[in-house]
């Protein structure tokens, strides 16, 4: 079996089919009990007090909004090399969850950034590079709508895809580039030390998987639809031309 | 039943607040838009089927 085999539109409609109603399963019980064991649960932080239970949506949707991008680079590079439809309509399908993680992880960040550095915002180059993100999410959902021929749609979608990753990359790096702003550094880590405190850590965990999962969900959910409403373009083109 | 989240509830609330309608608008629209175009799909290829 082959990875290629799912650039069948057919092949793909059969596989999320029966995956679908399992991924959703699990997106909803690792979703509740991340956020219940993390809301109600977890204790108040010395530094950040009861505003650490934001930690729980914030995390998640700024790491899906940077791999939201990073998947449909991925995707669109597979449109530009070999012509998979499916791929481009999955990266068509990724762009309005991913624009909706951004958001959330812009308005949390907001929320949380003014009772701990006294400002909903700051030129921080993290921060910065987020929002540049979020508009380059709508600006790539705009260039969708705006061409009406799909193929020529995918290409230059998939150029400025591109373009855009080095700003998603910039919104992961930017506090490592430049050692300045409000912004913290990795909130999850492999060194001991800089990692969070355990208590806050497995409910995070289960949060993170619990975003990814809902990311799959609907991206499959909206691919699907697009491949359907490319089929019915077809079907109603022949119509007319017969 | 809600932990007492003290001078910062209101920050916590609203974060919880917006992010769940965000998410929930989100999901409704995309198998409300879902559902719909399916059903136009099986409507054209009825249409086919019984145009011969």
């Amino acid at each position: 079996m082959s990875l290629w085999e799912y650039a069948n539109p057919q092949k793909f409609m059969q596989t999320s089919a029966a995956v679908l109603p399992l991924v959703w399963g699990l997106t909803v019980l690792s979703l509740a009990v991340g956020l219940v064991w993390g809301f109600f649960l977890t204790p108040e932080a010395v530094n950040f007090g009861s505003t650490v239970k934001i930690i729980y949506l914030h995390v998640p949707s700024a790491m899906m909004a940077i791999n939201a991008w990073v998947m449909m680079l991925v995707t669109s590079l597979i449109w530009l090399v070999r012509r998979h439809h499916v791929s481009a309509l999955a990266a068509r399908a990724a762009a309005p969850v991913g624009l909706t993680m951004t958001l959330i992880a812009l308005v949390t960040g907001a929320i949380w950034g003014e009772p701990m550095w006294g400002t909903y915002w700051a030129w921080d180059p993290r921060l910065t590079a987020f929002l540049i993100l979020f508009l380059f999410y709508l600006g790539y959902i705009a260039l969708w709508e705006a061409i009406e021929n799909p193929d020529a749609a995918a290409d230059l979608t998939s150029v400025l895809c591109i373009v855009g990753s080095v700003f998603a990359l910039l919104s992961r790096y930017a506090v490592n580039f430049w050692n300045q702003g409000l912004h913290q550094g990795a909130t999850l880590s492999l060194d001991k030390e800089e990692n969070i405190a355990n208590v806050y850590w497995l409910p995070l965990l289960i949060c993170l998987a619990g975003f990814v999962l809902l990311f799959i969900a609907l991206v499959l959910v909206r691919t699907r639809t697009e491949i359907r409403a490319r089929r019915i373009k077809a079907l109603v083109a022949r119509e007319r031309m017969a | 039943m809600i932990p007492d989240l003290g001078k910062y509830a209101s920050a916590v609330l609203s974060s919880y607040a917006i992010s769940l309608v965000l998410l929930a608008g989100l999901i409704a629209l995309s198998l409300w838009r879902g559902a719909k175009i399916r059903r136009q799909l099986e409507e054209v290829e009825s249409r086919r089927k019984s145009d011969g």
